[in-house]
């Protein structure tokens, strides 16, 4: 089997200006935030990120890197409103497609299947048609036995990627990859919805490891939709990665309470061994 | 918290999906007393018993199939709610250029079109109570209608929970009415409280009280530790 193990620097060489880049996770909860922090690391810009948004959009968002967003919130979770985000859509910095979340979730589903739209029951009738106004309607074929009704639905497009970012518990060299917290959230839909799905992961395993202890349902990415697979330890922080990690709500508070220019400066300007050294180091700071 | 949990009786077997610290005691209350069949969440991807005990998975996927099969019942907040129930939690402002960016439409409005969507609001002010919402994210009864058959197919919003009053919709073109007012509490408060015409009945009943057995609940087994009031303030609490 492919050998698929690659480093950060390679998965965000692979990435271009301009791309359509999926982020899995959701809120603050299992983000890839190592593959995140590489692609800040680059000169890529103009993205267009489609992602049930965190600090991933915050980060990507005040570094200037993001052309248009497709999300239906973006979140710290323990904070409810993400202060780069905020700032960027107050000074109109990018483009959103602000669609609902389910919407959102047909719009994966359709690409991951191949089809052009699904229809969903949500969004007519509120302002998330006139916000987004090339979303279009489709009339079912089908009229409704007892009233005669052919019913009216959002016809949600699909969400094709080029990229999907996600980051898993554990993956195997093949690109399998297994979840162990309690929620998958859509990370197998951002991958069968892209191109190519680069996955990163708290530690990687040998394949007959992933099943040892765990049930074979933990096995949410199969091979055959992920394209690399990057060792991370500790690649989610500061977002949960349950039950390898919780959610560092210290480093949180601290990221959403410093200016970006400060935090990056301190933080994002080196590679990721440099960030967890540095996080470690801040950690010491506080104990004293 | 009384009329929070009240949103729930009589709704049988269904998740009940309470957004912050008062209708998250009121769904439990409502599951301790009236409402025993209720189903709830631990917060992540849980259902769970009233001890915390797991009794099913709720990922966020299956959460969004509860909501579109219809059996569940949120009670959600809201930034501004305007007299038919639009509701907006994404921005404040120009939708281009917002003045106050907020969360954003969440699943608001999947959530009204599909099953029964109440509103809690802490503070009921006219900031809130708007004659226009900037940004419709949940659908409220003119927008249902004028979305047509698929869209008022399902879509019911019970009621306003404030901490002044509860309100609803039961007027013949399903425009606000004055439901309840808490004890102690005027309708000139709720009338200047609220920024458009409210429908006034000429009979307004007062919230019920809490019985002995729900106040011992709330204060020794639901919320020993009050975090009731710090989402409304004990003085305002001591009304309901």
């Amino acid at each position: 089997m492919t050998d698929k193990t690659m480093t950060a620097e390679d998965v965000v060489a692979r990435l271009r200006s301009g791309m359509t880049i999926g982020i899995g996770g959701w809120g603050s909860r299992r983000k890839p935030m190592a593959l995140v922090r590489a692609l800040l690391r680059t000169g890529i810009t103009d993205l267009t990120v489609v992602s049930y948004g965190g600090p991933d959009v915050g980060l990507l968002a005040a570094a200037g890197r993001i052309r248009k967003l497709v999300t239906a919130f973006v979140t710290l979770d323990s904070i409810p409103l993400e202060p780069h985000y905020r700032a960027a859509r107050e000074s109109g910095a990018f483009e959103l497609m602000e669609v609902d979340e389910a919407m959102f979730m047909w719009g994966l589903h359709a690409a991951a299947n191949r089809l052009p739209f699904l229809p969903v029951r949500a969004g007519i009738g509120s302002d998330v048609m006139r916000v987004n106004p090339a979303l279009r309607t489709v009339t079912s074929p089908y009229a409704d036995e007892a009233s005669g009704i052919r019913e009216e639905f959002v016809a949600m497009p699909a969400l094709r990627l080029d990229a999907a970012l996600v980051h898993m518990n554990r993956a195997d060299r093949a690109g399998n990859g297994q979840y162990l917290g309690p929620d998958p959230y859509f990370d197998d839909l951002f991958c069968e919805a892209a191109d190519a799905a680069y996955v990163s992961c708290e530690r990687v395993v040998d394949t007959a490891e992933l099943t040892k202890e765990a049930a074979p349902q933990t096995l949410l990415l199969k091979r055959s939709s992920v394209t690399a697979v990057v060792e991370a330890p500790n690649g989610a922080h500061f977002t949960s990665c349950v039950p390898d990690h919780g959610r560092d709500e210290a480093f949180q508070k601290l990221y959403a309470t410093t200016p970006y220019a400060e935090f990056a400066d301190r933080f994002l300007d080196g590679g990721e061994h440099a960030y967890q050294s540095a996080v470690q180091a801040w950690r010491k700071e506080q104990r004293q | 918290m009384i009329a929070c949990a009240e949103a729930w009786r009589d709704n049988g077997e269904v998740l009940a999906s309470p957004m912050g610290p008062i209708p998250s005691i009121g769904a439990r209350l409502a599951k301790r007393t009236f409402s025993p069949d209720l189903l709830l969440t631990d917060g992540e991807a849980m259902l769970v018993g009233l001890d915390g005990t797991p009794e099913g998975w709720l990922p966020y996927r299956q959460h969004l199939t509860m909501v579109t099969g219809g059996r569940r019942h949120v009670m959600m907040g809201a930034s501004q709610l305007d007299r038919f129930g639009n509701q907006n939690i994404s921005c404040i402002g120009d939708w281009a250029r917002p003045d106050r960016q907020l969360l954003g439409v969440r699943g608001a409005p999947v959530n009204t079109l599909n099953n029964q969507t109440s509103y809690w609001v802490p503070r009921h002010s006219p900031r809130v109570f708007v004659e226009r919402v900037d940004m419709v994210c949940g659908v409220g009864y003119d927008r249902a209608a004028a979305a047509g058959p698929s869209a008022t197919r399902f879509h019911r919003i019970p009621r306003v929970v404030t901490d002044l009053a509860v309100l609803d919709f039961a007027t013949p073109d399903h425009s606000m009415r004055l439901a309840s007012l808490h004890p102690g509490v005027t309708v000139d408060q709720v009338r200047q409280a609220t920024g458009f015409e409210l429908t006034v009945p000429d009979e307004v009943p007062y919230t019920r009280e809490p019985t002995d057995e729900e106040l011992k609940l709330i204060r020794e087994v639901i919320d020993p530790k009050g975090t009731r009031d710090r989402e409304v303030p004990a003085a305002d609490a001591a009304r309901r």
